[in-house]
């Protein structure tokens, strides 16, 4: 507080202090604002027209199978007491369905993002801690222990609830079918396979005597470590199904890849001609007036077929361009009046 | 070698015959039977010496309940540090909402993603503010240290002298010597000093800034007390210029003092080679201290309505979780997880129960709604805010060497919409450097014209030398002319009054022994540097110290109390009449002969705001006769005058003519022949009322009154108060501003209406009201006047508005010029009637109209009143500037109170908002700095408001497409991180270094200011439409991913992340539109946020 000695009060004459600092102070006049906006403007509708092609170029076909009107084919199956009931599905395609083709289930009305159901794992289970396989977590509850009491591995909602229709592919060829080989290698995130999921280790060389002591998940056909015998890489918790579907949707309407379509005669796409789907019709959706589709999709640099981004652009560009020449007009009206007073 | 005496001298009185238990126990039978023979009111506090008592263990001191000296000023202590901080924080309610959400993270049924993540802003937000707490706090500590352990002498019994000791070691009852310049460790009863007439000088600018000397005396017949002393005084207060008390001796007898015998702890003894007393109140309790109030705390305007913006984002929080919780109630048909939903453990739980839990998941999961770094950031904005203000070099006063200084913390953009202005005239609009200008004596008027000639043209380095008055020609004659002839008559009277009836102390060099005043040829430079200082008041000693010029040998040093004082001393030297010396008893004369007259001073009757004049009461050295000379303010001795002639008549005629002219009027008198014994009896009174306790003041008011009649008026003076400079300006400018300035003054209407028509307050074509006591009798009169105007004035604010239609085109550039412009002149008692109940309504009505109003000879408390009333009735931002004792009450009602350290103290300052130096920097102060401060401020709220519901919504959104069950689409970190990491320092750049407009334009524009006044900066309409806003883009920032990726297989995070950097990228772009101008700095932070956050975004997008 004390002046000392000869110390003046006198406060330091800086460009900081006296808050003189350099700054540039951007005046909005129409020389900048109206070339601006025709600038922003073309560049949207530039972007927006690339991606509208580029989304038109996209195939995608979509087949809702949930089986609710009488003629579809999986009406039948959408009867409750029907058990391993399984459908066939028929399209055809009139032109190349250009390859690598994607094929997709989709599910609508299923909020996998539902807040309970997405806390609803055990993440120390999921990375092969057998320790967590005997005392599943509490957020798995309800889905922690069956009704003997006995831990349920893989604990919890979402693995509980995985998606267990399956698919075949056929090419009718002169009435004969010819099976498309589907390839469900890397379907999966690359983090999820390799880092975020583990399988525990075996126990005397058996995968399966891992998961001693604990049972499948209530509404699984099978175990953890029985969902894909044939190749162990492709088991248990790293079975990429598993994986797909535990990466959850955002969106209550989504889609999960299925299988892709690379191989053989397929490489190149799905020709033109008939198909059949037949579908092992197991997954229950009509309870929450949910709807089950298959997609088959092939992809650009822009990722999916979306024509709304595209759309999007172009509005947008489009508007900053009118605005443009609205600006432009005002400006020419009464640029003139103000010349005049200076 | 004078201390070696001082110490022999106290060691005959103070060490006591007897010793130990003896005299112990004489001393409590004394104080037994004190405590039986007091009959006062008050609670009193009875001290007695320790030294008899200093083998004593400490519970047996007489004086142990009596506080020690040692002063500890920070809050806290090191182990209850934490607690008590964590406690102080709490009184804070958005404190206790945020700690109230972490808690509410904890409760299970809430199902909360991350508690102990939740935990974390509020805990950096509290550390934040405990480590700037702990700082300050550690500061004031070691202050406190290093003043506890300042060395000081206390006498000692055994080594029977004055032993160094440390201030905290000095109890209550000690026996303290001070040396000269040194500072008094305690409150102090002066019982002995150097001087032979017993006076010691105090400084007190350690306490009120004031650098004249203060005389204080020793409590008298202290000398022939051989025994322990007791002292019965007041219980300690913070008056400062008031204490009352006795000291009782052994035999009973008791002594008076007051307060002119209190060495006041914090100030320095100066012009006395040693003083000391007895310490009767130490440490917290000493009346500076309990003067220390510390920075004051105001709620500026922008804060209140801000807090109930804050409810409006809680009311708009507590619809969204309910819209939330309905979602819920209504449910998902969703057969597949419903089990996991609706069961808790088992048990199932009923879906308005689910809903009442999903309210409080919802409000923690958009907590970000409310900005928990909004409080923190516009406290760090203001501080910086200060630290620019304070740094201003335009507001830098070369002369004093003084900075604006910023005492309240937080009001600063309260400087950015003031609407009235109430100003204190004296030393405010004017200099308060008085010059002599003319006289009056006996009916005759001496002009002065040389004076006057040479004040015109002085250049401003020569105004200190004002008070050299150049003698009037006329009247020097008439002087001679008596000096020759009789020896008196009553122009001596005259010039002797001027003389010696003032409290002007002398200081000549060869009485100043130490370095503080041998530097009187030395320049003013050295002088200030000398004088330590703690407010920035240096070189006003040397200012009024005005030297003498050189007549003889001798110079001659006034310290004078105020600046009319010394014009009128210098007046009497320049005709040859200078006082010379001035002790407690004596004060000597030099008359134009060189003869010396030695006046014998039997009382002085100190001047007082009700009496309103000051009396001496002397001896004439060669008629023996008691004179006494009066002088005081025109009224005040004209009421009292004996007989009347010609003479008051003629004088009042001139006083008027001053009062015209702006001069402050002063009239003396005299009356001689006070009978002896009729002085004795009135002495007698006197000193009785001098040491009662009990209406001390009244009894003493009483003796001054009976005194003071039957005067013979000897003369008028007229001094002139200069204008500060370039104060029309400042008015025209704030003025044009929009803001309305009254003045409130305690002088006559006359002089009041001359410095107003001369600082442009008032125009000559003005319409002008003036109501006054004498025209207004009474009440009704008042009321009907009141009516009578307002009338006339509708029908003239009618009349120019047709005018204006009228005109038409051009009326654009005359608009402004058409309101009628008013100014009404009102003085003290007829405000007092205007502002009774009745009145009020129509008062302020006709205030509304008027462009000007002049309030004269106005009490302080008036003073205060009228802001209080413009404040309430008009609900307008008030400020009020003024620079003396009587302008604090003002200065505390307004809304901001601005004190100008002036030439009259600094009780102004020290109870302002922000002191200033001249009347010109207010303009720099409000429209430059007051407009930025407001502008940034309020733009920085209205950002944090925007942004934290920008960015909540997209979580708002997204609740519609998870069943309302509280899913977030980004990471937990990400969210309780936004307002602390991700968005918090480019809007604090954004406040405080944004420039809407720069110094230069807002100078000579004026009207911009008027945008901060009318509130546009920040309004309950500029905060919806930011909340519309920002609702506005979250819903693009939300529906643009939403429909390019719906139905498609994105996952939850690779969804939410990118649109959660989008909306950042959004809300940063937002800042960069509203920022006006692009400092590095700023931009460097703005940068940096977005680098970070989009690099964290894709980190965790993995």
């Amino acid at each position: 507080m004390k002046n000392e000695g000869e110390a003046t009060e006198r406060p330091d004459n800086t460009a900081f202090t006296q808050q003189w600092l350099p700054a540039w102070q951007p005046i909005l006049s129409a020389g900048i604002v109206i070339p601006g906006f025709l600038i922003i403007g073309l560049a949207f509708i530039g972007i927006g027209i690339g991606l509208f092609l580029t989304s038109q170029t996209i195939q995608v076909l979509e087949m809702d199978y949930t089986g609710i009107e009488k003629d579809s084919p999986c009406f039948r199956c959408t009867i409750q007491s029907v058990q391993n009931c399984t459908c066939e599905v028929t399209f055809s395609l009139s032109a190349l369905f250009t390859g690598p083709v994607f094929f997709y289930y989709g599910l609508s009305n299923y909020f996998q993002n539902f807040r309970k159901y997405g806390v609803s794992k055990d993440y120390y289970q999921l990375t092969g801690d057998t320790q967590y396989f005997k005392s599943p977590r509490d957020v798995c509850s309800p889905y922690s222990y069956d009704s003997k009491n006995n831990p349920i591995v893989p604990c919890g909602a979402i693995a509980n609830s995985m998606f267990n229709d399956t698919f075949e592919l056929y090419q009718i060829i002169n009435g004969t079918k010819k099976k498309v080989p589907l390839d469900g290698k890397g379907i999966s995130w690359w983090t999820d396979y390799n880092i975020k999921y583990r399988n525990p280790l075996s126990v005397n060389g058996s995968f399966a005597s891992a998961f001693d002591g604990t049972v499948k998940p209530i509404n699984w056909p099978k175990a953890a470590y029985e969902l894909d015998l044939t190749d162990p890489n492709n088991n248990g918790f790293l079975n990429q199904d598993f994986l797909v579907w535990m990466r959850r949707a955002a969106l209550p309407q989504f889609r999960k890849l299925y299988r892709r379509i690379t191989e053989g005669d397929y490489a190149m796409g799905l020709p033109a001609g008939n198909y059949s789907l037949t579908v092992h019709y197991n997954y229950p959706v009509l309870s929450f007036d949910g709807r089950k589709k298959l997609v088959f999709s092939n992809v650009s640099w822009m990722g999916g077929k979306n024509d709304f981004l595209g759309i999007a652009y172009l509005v947008v560009g489009s508007l900053c361009m009118v605005m443009a020449v609205v600006m432009l007009i005002v400006y020419a009206k009464f640029k003139f009046s103000e010349e005049d007073d200076a | 070698c004078s201390a070696l005496t001082a110490y022999l001298h106290l060691r005959q009185v103070f060490v006591p015959t007897e010793s130990g238990q003896g005299s112990l126990t004489g001393v409590d039978s004394t104080l037994f039977s004190l405590s039986l023979s007091l009959s006062l009111s008050l609670p009193v506090r009875t001290v007695v010496s320790n030294l008899p008592f200093e083998d004593l263990k400490k519970r047996e001191q007489p004086n142990r309940r009596y506080e020690g000296n040692a002063i500890k000023t920070n809050k806290y202590r090191l182990w209850s540090f934490i607690p008590m901080n964590l406690f102080e924080q709490f009184h804070r309610m958005a404190n206790i909402y945020f700690v109230g959400l972490a808690i509410l993270n904890f409760v299970p049924v809430v199902n909360a993603f991350q508690p102990e993540v939740a935990l974390i802003p509020i805990c950096v937000i509290l550390a934040l503010t405990t480590v700037k707490d702990g700082w300050e706090d550690f500061r004031r500590y070691q202050t406190d240290q290093q003043l506890n352990n300042t060395p000081c002498f206390i006498f000692n019994r055994k080594q029977m002298c004055f032993m160094e000791r440390r201030w905290k070691d000095v109890r209550v009852g000690d026996f303290v010597r001070v040396l000269s310049n040194e500072i008094i460790p305690a409150d102090i009863l002066l019982l002995h000093t150097s001087d032979p007439d017993g006076v010691c000088h105090m400084e007190t600018a350690n306490l009120d800034g004031e650098t004249s000397l203060k005389q204080r005396k020793v409590v008298p017949g202290f000398s022939t007390l051989v025994r322990a002393l007791s002292v019965v005084c007041e219980n300690p207060n913070n008056n400062l210029n008031l204490f009352k008390g006795y000291v009782e001796r052994p035999d009973k007898r008791r002594t008076g003092f007051g307060i002119d015998s209190l060495l006041l702890r914090g100030c320095t003894v100066r012009n006395t080679d040693d003083a000391a007393g007895i310490v009767v109140y130490a440490g917290h309790e000493t009346k500076s201290m309990l003067n220390n109030s510390g920075p004051r705390y105001k709620r500026s305007k922008i804060e209140r309505k801000m807090n109930t913006d804050v409810l409006f984002c809680v009311v708009l929080l507590f619809f969204m979780c309910l819209i939330g919780a309905l979602g819920t109630v209504q449910g998902t048909s969703l057969s597949i997880i419903q089990d996991a939903l609706h069961a808790d453990n088992g048990n199932y739980i009923p879906s308005v129960l689910a809903g009442f839990y999903m309210f409080f998941t919802m409000i923690i999961l958009l907590q970000v709604m409310i900005p928990v770094s909004l409080y923190v950031s516009i406290e760090l904005v203001k501080m910086v805010q200060i630290f620019f203000i304070t740094q201003d070099v335009e507001l830098y006063d070369e002369e004093l060497d003084s900075r604006v200084q910023c005492r309240a913390l937080n009001i600063t953009e309260d400087l950015g919409q003031i609407q009235y202005i109430f100003s204190d005239k004296t030393g405010t609009l004017t200099e308060n450097k008085m010059v002599f200008r003319r006289c009056s004596i006996m009916g005759t008027e001496y002009c002065h014209e040389e004076n006057g000639a040479v004040g015109e043209f002085v250049s401003p380095y020569f105004l200190k030398q004002e008070t050299v008055v150049v003698p009037d020609r006329k009247l020097m004659l008439e002087v001679d002319r008596q000096m020759a002839s009789i020896q008196t008559g009553p122009y001596l009277d005259f010039f002797l009054a001027l003389a010696i009836c003032n409290t002007v102390l002398v200081s000549s060099v060869k009485t100043l022994a130490d370095p503080f005043s041998t530097d009187e040829d030395e320049s003013d430079g050295f002088h200030s540097s000398n004088v330590s200082d703690a407010t920035g008041q240096k070189g006003i000693s040397s200012e009024r110290k005005v030297k003498s010029s050189p007549s003889g040998s001798e110079e001659v040093c006034y310290e004078a109390h105020s600046p009319d004082e010394a014009a009128l001393i210098h007046a009497a030297k320049a005709y040859g009449f200078s006082m010379v010396e001035r002790t407690p008893h004596y004060v000597t004369v030099k008359l134009p002969n060189e003869a010396l007259l030695k006046f014998e001073v039997l009382d002085i009757l100190t001047f007082d705001s009700t009496r309103r004049r000051m009396s001496i009461i002397v001896r004439h050295p060669h008629t023996k006769e008691i004179t006494m000379y009066t002088k005081g303010a025109d009224s005040a001795v004209m009421e009292r005058l004996g007989n009347v002639f010609s003479v008051p008549v003629k004088t009042q005629k001139d006083l008027d003519m001053y009062a015209r002219n702006g001069l402050r009027t002063l009239c003396f008198a005299k009356k001689v022949e006070v009978l002896e014994q009729e002085f004795r009896a009135w002495s007698a009174v006197r000193q009785e009322a001098l040491s009662a306790m009990d209406e001390k003041e009244e009894r003493l008011m009483e003796t001054a009154n009976f005194i003071e009649s039957n005067f013979n008026l000897l003369g008028a003076t007229g001094i002139e108060d200069r204008l500060q400079e370039s104060v029309p300006e400042t008015i025209l400018a704030l003025r044009r501003a929009g803001m309305q300035l009254w003045v409130l003054t305690g002088d006559k209407p006359e002089t009041a209406i001359n410095i107003a028509y001369s600082c442009k307050l008032l125009e000559h074509e003005d319409l002008f009201l003036y109501t006054n006591a004498v025209s207004v009798i009474c009440q009704s009169v008042c009321k009907m006047r009141l009516e009578d105007t307002l009338g006339e004035l509708r029908r003239s604010t009618l009349a120019p508005g047709a005018d204006h239609q009228f005109r038409g085109y051009n009326s654009a550039f005359t608009g402004p010029l058409m309101e009628p412009s008013i100014g009404l002149v009102i003085d003290g008692p007829t405000l007092s009637m205007a502002m009774s109940d009745e009145l009020v309504e129509q008062f302020v009505e006709l205030c509304k109209h008027c462009r000007a109003v002049l309030c004269c000879r106005v009490t302080p408390l008036q003073k205060s009143a009228v802001v209080k009333l413009i404040r309430q009735k008009l609900r307008v931002m008030t400020l009020a500037v003024g620079d003396g004792a009587n302008d604090v009450n003002m200065i505390q009602a307004a809304d901001v109170g601005i004190g100008v350290s002036g030439q009259e103290g600094m009780q102004a300052v020290m109870a302002s908002d922000f002191a200033i130096t001249r009347f010109k920097h207010l303009q720099r102060l409000l429209l430059v700095h007051g407009h930025w401060c407001y502008s940034r401020l309020a733009n920085m709220v209205i950002y944090f408001f925007y942004k934290n519901v920008a960015y909540v919504n997209l979580l708002f959104w997204y609740q519609f497409f998870c069943g309302f069950s509280a899913t977030a689409m980004i990471d937990y970190w990400l969210m309780i991180f936004f307002n602390l990491f991700f968005t918090s320092a480019p809007p604090i750049m954004f406040g405080i270094m944004d420039k809407e407009v720069s110094d230069s334009t807002l100078l000579s524009l004026p009207e911009l200011y008027k945008r901060g006044q009318h509130s546009e900066g920040y309004r309950r309409s500029t905060f919806w439409i930011a909340i519309l806003d920002a609702f506005y883009q979250s819903l693009v920032c939300f529906f643009i991913p939403y429909w390019t990726y719906n139905g498609s297989d994105i996952g939850i995070f690779a969804f939410g992340t990118p649109m959660n950097t989008v909306s950042l990228f959004t809300i940063i772009l937002h800042l960069a539109i509203e920022i006006k101008s692009w400092v590095s700095l700023l931009s460097a932070s703005s940068l940096h946020k977005t680098m970070t956050k989009t690099s964290l975004s894709l980190l965790i997008n993995i």
